[in-house]
């Protein structure tokens, strides 16, 4: 994956281990926690989007099939939370392939509509299903993950946790960019039917993508569901969706680290704004509109290029 | 209540915001037509209509006549602007651009909503009374023959419009053929914005009459356009009598679905016809399947 | 010998307008053969059609043998034949290497899970296809551009990538879609010299060209199309100088000059 992206690498480990003997406030480290959790999920929409070029509207739907799925068989099923989470990866997984094949048959507005009424009618269910969900009240006392007889129950725990997955869904998502697969991605995004004439299966790649970045999002939820250990259906609606193309949008959809700054920024500013909780709509709107105006392809890769433009 | 009467009390509801799926899916299809943009904020004019229809009349206290057509001329003009400050200026944008700056707009028209207005859910009175008419066993509100007669109206402008005035027939040309239109010096750029205003006016106009019955909240928005845009691509995107018809058929199934089904699932109705449609059928109705395969998307 | 590719009664409508009208022709192994005929005559289509990129109305198209109507694009880079594009469709924002790269990727198989785990064999992979796809840049003169973005060429250097990148799938049969279009007197004979070296290394190549030069100096045998139909087949020379074939093209210019309106 180039010595750059390793080193990077190494040095976010290093970041990461070593944050909280400095932090050692644990509101700070909680945030931290959120931004890595939507992290995993902006890294596979930047593949998404990025790199293949297909739009999602409604990722809100798998990070919350992920949550509910974990937290549902964990309480009313007694399954162990680790288990849960593998089999929320199976469930969301496997619900993202059966909508990717027609779905991915649609293009620009067409695909991002069909994102839209998925994500929108997987919120409704989530609302109406009350035996399962606990309707809009949602349900309660999700068990913590446990570690043997080690129970991740603290902030600090479930930093290193999350961002020890953060580490590997990078090192995965990068391994996949710098092959012969991440080629064949950039080049769908590049000219879709060119690339199928090249001898591309697009419609292969596409739907692998979209099943990958469902499963990112799944494993978010379920580290969310055994963190916060209540869920309702609220954080899974349309505005969670679009605050994730808003992190990937603003960070640089063609890059991973990209995302993960995106997803830093959008969770690390609104802690700022926090008296003007109703109205960070409001600044998300117009974030997202100025980036799109202005730095179509987002912040990560504007600074890049500025830096470049000053040599 | 008897079943048929039943039955033809869901119709008359069905037809009611039928009719309102219908006069979104029509601005959808005016912007479309003529620029090739889906414009996913079409639901907050028709948010934005209703919310400065009941400002006008309950806090600036003006009468409702000059209130309904101030109304409509104010989201009418927020939709030029917009098109200037945000589409005007982009060059050669690409599709996903395009969807998020819509977005991004109809996350700032909402919020500028609850600002301006507050979270709350406002009502207008109805335009000539509540008391309901009886017809076959069922009843309809007046504020139902409202809205049937306005969209009514508003169909027959359109069809004037781009029937027989010069600049109807201009957009029209614009959104057969951009360059063949501009080659024969209609000026492409002001057809898209006077595509945008002409959808925000209809956009509000759908607002304003159905605030009475149902109410409206500055969030009502998002669930708009996206009924609005399946009934629009049920119907067939860019054929006007196609939303027309798709709207009354999507406001009667979700009627329907909500009587006899469950009324919690119902939005999910006009959603999983949008999907089915998409799976399916992308051209629709009434949409030619030629013209669905050769859009530039 | 069999012949490599067998169109029969190919015939492509698009809404009212018959595009292709029963075509019928055969390309043998290791020929060079040319497409001509006036602007409109459904050449292109032709191309379209074999590559897949839009379905036929009727007819049967038979590559090596076998119909392959129904496949994918993709498959059929599999199968054997590959393409250029007249209006240059190289991939803008990726190297000149990469583009080439992906020629390579219908004769190699790493997949996600491969990826994922960087095995072995995966970077070895990784490396053949980085050389191969460098020597077809030798073979076109670019490998000087390698890392260059493809959007920064020059038109003709486009089309040389594309050849390259064609080439990089192994194809038995390249389609070339007027590889002179655009191009000077100079760099069309370039590219008339390149089209003889790809037939050097066995394969056979059918092209579209309108440039006449170019056309009768490296085909063996030449199809005239118009309006739809074959109005003519044989060597360069009996073309040349078949009867019907002029009508079409003086036709051609006298009602170009009344009309303006042949599309």
């Amino acid at each position: 994956m180039g010595r750059k992206n390793i080193l990077s690498l190494l040095i976010l480990a290093g970041v990461i281990l070593a944050l909280p003997l400095g932090l050692g406030n644990s509101y700070y480290l909680n945030v931290l926690v959120f931004v890595g959790i939507y992290s995993l999920i902006t890294i596979g929409l930047s593949l998404l989007m990025g790199y293949t070029g297909q739009i999602s509207l409604g990722h809100a739907a798998f990070f919350g099939i992920g949550a509910y799925t974990s937290g549902v068989l964990s309480t009313k099923f007694g399954v162990s939370p680790w288990l849960a989470l593998l089999a929320a990866i199976f469930v969301t997984g496997g619900i993202a392939f059966l909508i990717a094949a027609p779905a991915l048959k649609l293009k620009g507005h067409y695909l991002a509509m069909a994102t839209l009424a998925f994500g929108y009618i997987v919120f409704i269910v989530f609302n109406q299903a009350s035996s399962l969900t606990g309707g809009p009240s949602g349900f309660g006392q999700i068990p913590r993950f446990r570690l043997g007889n080690f129970l991740l129950r603290s902030d600090v725990h479930y930093y290193y946790l999350v961002w020890s997955l953060v580490i590997v869904v990078l090192w995965v998502s990068l391994n996949i960019i710098h092959s012969r697969v991440g080629r064949a991605l950039r080049s769908i995004h590049e000219g879709e039917l060119t690339a199928n004439i090249m001898g591309v299966n697009t419609a292969k790649y596409k739907i692998q993508v979209f099943v990958l970045s469902a499963v990112y999002a799944s494993l978010a939820g379920s580290l969310y569901a055994h963190f916060i250990t209540f869920l309702n259906p609220t954080p899974f609606g349309f505005h969670f969706s679009i605050v994730l193309v808003a992190m990937v949008a603003v960070g640089g959809m063609a890059s991973v680290w990209g995302a993960m700054i995106g997803a830093a920024l959008l969770t690390i500013l609104p802690e700022y704004l926090r008296a003007f909780h109703d109205y960070d709509i409001l600044i998300y709107g117009s974030i997202l509109l100025l980036i799109m105006m202005f730095l179509p392809k987002g912040l990560f890769a504007g600074i890049l290029s500025l830096i470049k433009k000053e040599r | 209540m008897s079943l048929a009467d039943q039955l033809l009390q869901y119709l008359f509801t069905g037809i009611t915001i039928g009719a309102i799926y219908g006069m979104v899916a029509l601005g959808f299809n005016i912007i479309y037509s003529a620029t090739g943009i889906i414009n996913l904020a079409q639901g907050e004019f028709v948010m934005l209509g209703g919310m400065m229809m009941v400002y006008l009349t309950a806090i600036i206290k003006l009468p409702m006549v000059v209130s309904f057509f101030l109304s409509i001329l104010i989201v009418t003009m927020i939709g030029a602007a917009f098109e200037r400050a945000a589409i005007h200026p982009l060059k050669s944008p690409s599709v996903i651009t395009l969807i998020i700056i819509t977005v991004a707009a109809s996350i700032l028209f909402k919020g500028g909503a609850m600002f301006a207005w507050g979270k709350h859910t406002f009502s207008l009175p109805p335009f000539s009374g509540e008391k309901p008419i009886s017809v076959l066993g069922a009843t309809i509100l007046p504020q139902t023959l409202w809205i049937l007669g306005i969209m009514g109206a508003t169909v027959a402008l359109l069809i004037f419009f781009f029937g027989f005035t010069l600049t109807g027939k201009a957009m029209k040309a614009c959104a057969a053929n951009r360059t063949a239109a501009s080659l024969v010096g209609i000026n492409v750029k002001t057809m898209v914005l006077l595509s945008f205003a002409l959808s925000a006016g209809i956009g509000a106009t759908a607002g304003i009459i159905i605030t009475p019955t149902a109410l409206m909240n500055y969030d009502r928005g998002t669930m708009l356009a996206v009924k609005g845009f399946s009934v629009a691509v049920l119907g067939g995107l860019g054929s006007n009598v196609g939303a027309v018809v798709a709207g009354f058929i999507i406001g009667i199934m979700e009627s329907l679905g909500a009587g006899f089904i469950s009324s919690g699932y119902k939005d999910a109705i006009a959603l999983v016809v949008l999907l089915l449609v998409l799976f399916i059928r992308p051209s629709g109705l009434l949409g030619s399947r030629e013209r669905a395969e050769f859009k530039k998307f | 010998m069999d012949p490599i590719l067998q169109i029969e009664k190919l015939k492509k409508k698009f809404g009212g307008v018959v595009a292709v009208d029963g075509v019928d022709f055969e390309v043998n192994s290791h020929q060079i053969k040319a497409i001509i005929g006036p602007n409109g005559a459904g050449k292109t289509t032709i191309f379209n059609l074999i590559s897949r990129i839009c379905p036929l109305t009727s007819g049967i198209i038979r590559f090596k043998q076998h119909k392959i109507n129904e496949l994918k694009p993709y498959v059929i880079a599999e199968k054997g034949i590959s393409r250029t594009f007249q209006n240059v469709q190289v991939f803008e924002n990726m190297s000149v290497l990469e583009n080439v790269m992906i020629g390579r990727h219908c004769r190699t198989r790493s997949e996600i899970f491969a990826a994922i785990m960087n095995l072995k064999r995966t970077r070895a992979e990784e490396k053949r296809i980085h050389d191969y796809s460098l020597e077809m840049l030798s073979f076109v003169g670019l490998e000087a551009k390698k890392n260059e973005a493809a959007s920064n060429l020059t038109f003709q250097q486009q089309k040389l990538l594309e050849f390259a990148r064609a080439l990089a799938t192994e194809p038995d049969l390249l389609l070339l879609d007027e590889p002179a279009a655009g191009l000077s007197v100079p760099e069309a004979d370039e590219m008339a010299q390149f089209v003889y070296r790809i037939r050097e290394i066995g394969i056979t190549i059918l092209l579209v060209e309108h440039n006449m030069g170019l056309v009768m100096e490296v085909s063996d045998e030449v199809i005239v199309l118009d309006s739809g139909q074959v109005i003519a087949e044989g060597t360069p020379r009996e073309v040349q100088n078949n009867e019907a074939v002029i009508a079409v093209y003086l036709g051609e210019r006298e009602t170009e000059n009344a009309n303006h309106t042949k599309s």
